[in-house]
């Protein structure tokens, strides 16, 4: 009974933590008042269900439970009671599953206000819809919690002071209000996937979330080929995350990786959503060729490749050509010239990326010196490479890529 | 939702006095005006002259010191404001859009501070 009711528990906090806030920002208007009021029902469910057993519907009790609990409240504290009414009308209604997709949506849109700057609208984001605590998301980011705890209360005063609304916004705004969850989203991917500052070079919890978060999002929104992109970016981005650090916490670039160890799962479910991406986007949808869906394609052709050497490089190149003529930038030019180094020969991508350097966009950006030195490592310049490492390790700030790229120095330094 | 819509921006950018531009750019903020007046969101607002004929005044140690320019001397100036009351702040971003000089400047939303006793 126990150990039921804690398993219920946990499984209720991953389907319905994100529900219930919505569905209470609705009925509430106000997020701090919902998450506060959630989190009670949850600490009584805690009690409760081991006492009593689970109900039926643990997900209706947790609501009701929520919501009494924000009566209580509202009663202590008359600046909202005007709520009162609407809360009193709402409890009598059971939440339809469109509404459910309709408040989480606008849950999502309310954190994602590009009113809030991004570290907060990722902090809320984790917070209000991924439901982690401030300490875990404070670990996660590597600042000390009392920091992250003042970032979510200014963010939440802000939300408040401003008027920023939890709604989903008019079908003009709509491709452009949905980019900038997307950003927020592929911001947690990123940060867990390479982590900019400190040890370890990746974090699965934070990739965890941002696959979480991007799969949901896709399940909101169907129609939308950059949310489709963007869950299959994460996805396939991820299938690779026990082959891309060796025992010692080392990077494993992409062609000595044991492709055996890729996840299947995750490429499957990354193809799905390329493939389920209509062939006609809404018109007020985002584009069909967007650079998340660009990059998740890349990710596709990758993960469909048995071996490196059988990788369809050109089917890469192409898609880059794709990116640069919508308007790419330095950093996609600098993948496509190593795209190019594996179709035409390193002496080909060499030439591209020597261009690029020149023009010095990219002075600060490490993948620009680890390329050039291992093109020029390959083509056994030993000293040209030795020259480019040393570049890298001027502007790397990651302690696993630093060790990595002191131990590729010393192969060509002897 | 009460908030100002305060005006920025460099006092040299857009349409110069006394041409077709100038013309059709204050028909626009007429029009921009009444049409916030028609949808019920305004509540007032002004356009102020220019910087060179502020006056800055502070009092310290009870003596008044008056001097000549605007409190900041920055490129984007403060040029006129707008009072509106709106539903959320999507709906004053969606009127802070329409402004004629959002073009060439920029709009700072402001909420209005509400205080316990005057709801």
């Amino acid at each position: 009974m126990q150990n039921a009711a804690i398993n219920a528990i946990t499984l209720a906090f991953r389907d319905e933590w994100p529900r219930l806030v919505a569905t209470l920002v609705r009925e509430l208007r106000d997020l701090e008042m919902a998450e506060d009021v959630v989190q009670e029902a949850f600490v009584e469910a805690s009690t409760r269900w081991r006492k009593d057993g689970v109900p039926d519907r643990p997900g209706g009790w947790l609501l009701t439970t929520a919501r009494r609990k924000a009566i209580d409240r509202i009663r202590r504290n008359k600046r909202f009671d005007d709520r009162l009414p609407a809360l009193a009308e709402a409890a009598k209604v059971e939440p339809q599953p469109e509404m459910l997709i309709d408040d989480q949506m606008a849950l999502l849109f309310g954190c994602c206000h590009p009113a809030l700057g991004i570290d907060a609208q990722v902090a809320l984001t984790l917070r209000s819809v991924g439901g982690l605590s401030t300490a875990q998301i404070a670990h996660a980011f590597f600042v000390p919690e009392p920091t992250m705890a003042k970032r979510l209360v200014r963010a939440k005063s802000k939300i408040r002071a401003a008027g920023i609304p939890f709604t989903i916004p008019p079908r003009d705004r709509l491709a452009d209000r949905l980019e900038a969850v997307c950003g927020v989203i592929y911001a947690v991917f990123t940060e867990g996937h390479v982590s900019s500052h400190g040890r370890t070079l990746l974090r699965g919890d934070l990739c965890d979330e941002a696959v979480w978060l991007a799969e949901t999002l896709a399940e909101l929104t169907p129609d939308d080929p950059e949310v489709r992109g963007l869950a299959a970016l994460c996805l396939l981005t991820d299938s690779r995350r026990n082959a891309r650090v060796d025992g010692n916490g080392q990077p494993v670039l992409l062609a000595d990786q044991d492709r055996q160890r890729w996840d299947r799962d995750k490429i499957d479910r990354g193809l799905a959503h390329l493939i389920s991406a209509p062939a006609r986007p809404s018109r007020n949808s985002n584009d069909r060729n967007g650079p998340y869906r660009q990059q998740a394609m890349i990710a596709a052709v990758h993960s469909s490749a048995a071996t490196f050497a059988a990788t369809d490089w050109a089917a890469i190149v192409s898609i880059y050509d794709q990116m640069i003529s919508a308007g790419g930038n330095p950093v996609v030019e600098l993948n496509r010239a190593a795209a190019i180094a594996e179709r035409d020969g390193a002496a080909a991508g060499l030439d591209l990326l020597e261009e690029l350097d020149a023009r010095g966009d990219l002075d600060h950006y490490l993948y620009l010196h680890s390329a050039k030195a291992e093109l020029h490592r390959r083509l056994g310049n030993r000293r040209a490479a030795a020259s480019a490492y040393e570049n890298a390790l001027v502007v790397c700030d990651n302690d696993a890529e630093r060790t990595w790229l002191l131990g590729r120095l010393a192969t060509v330094s002897t | 939702m009460k908030y100002a819509l305060l005006l920025y921006s460099d006092q040299a950018a857009g349409p110069a006095w006394d041409t077709p531009e100038m013309a059709a750019e204050m028909q626009h903020w007429f029009s921009y005006t009444a049409e916030l007046a028609e949808a019920g969101a305004m509540l007032g607002g002004e356009a102020l002259d220019p910087t060179e004929t502020a006056t800055n005044v502070q009092v310290r140690n009870g003596k008044t010191i008056t001097a000549d320019g605007p409190f900041a001397e920055t490129k984007e100036a403060l040029g006129g404001f707008y009072l509106i009351d709106v539903p959320d702040l999507d709906a004053a971003i969606d009127w802070a859009a329409k402004i004629p000089s959002v073009g060439y400047g920029t709009v700072e939303i402001r909420p209005i501070m509400e205080f316990p006793d005057q709801t």
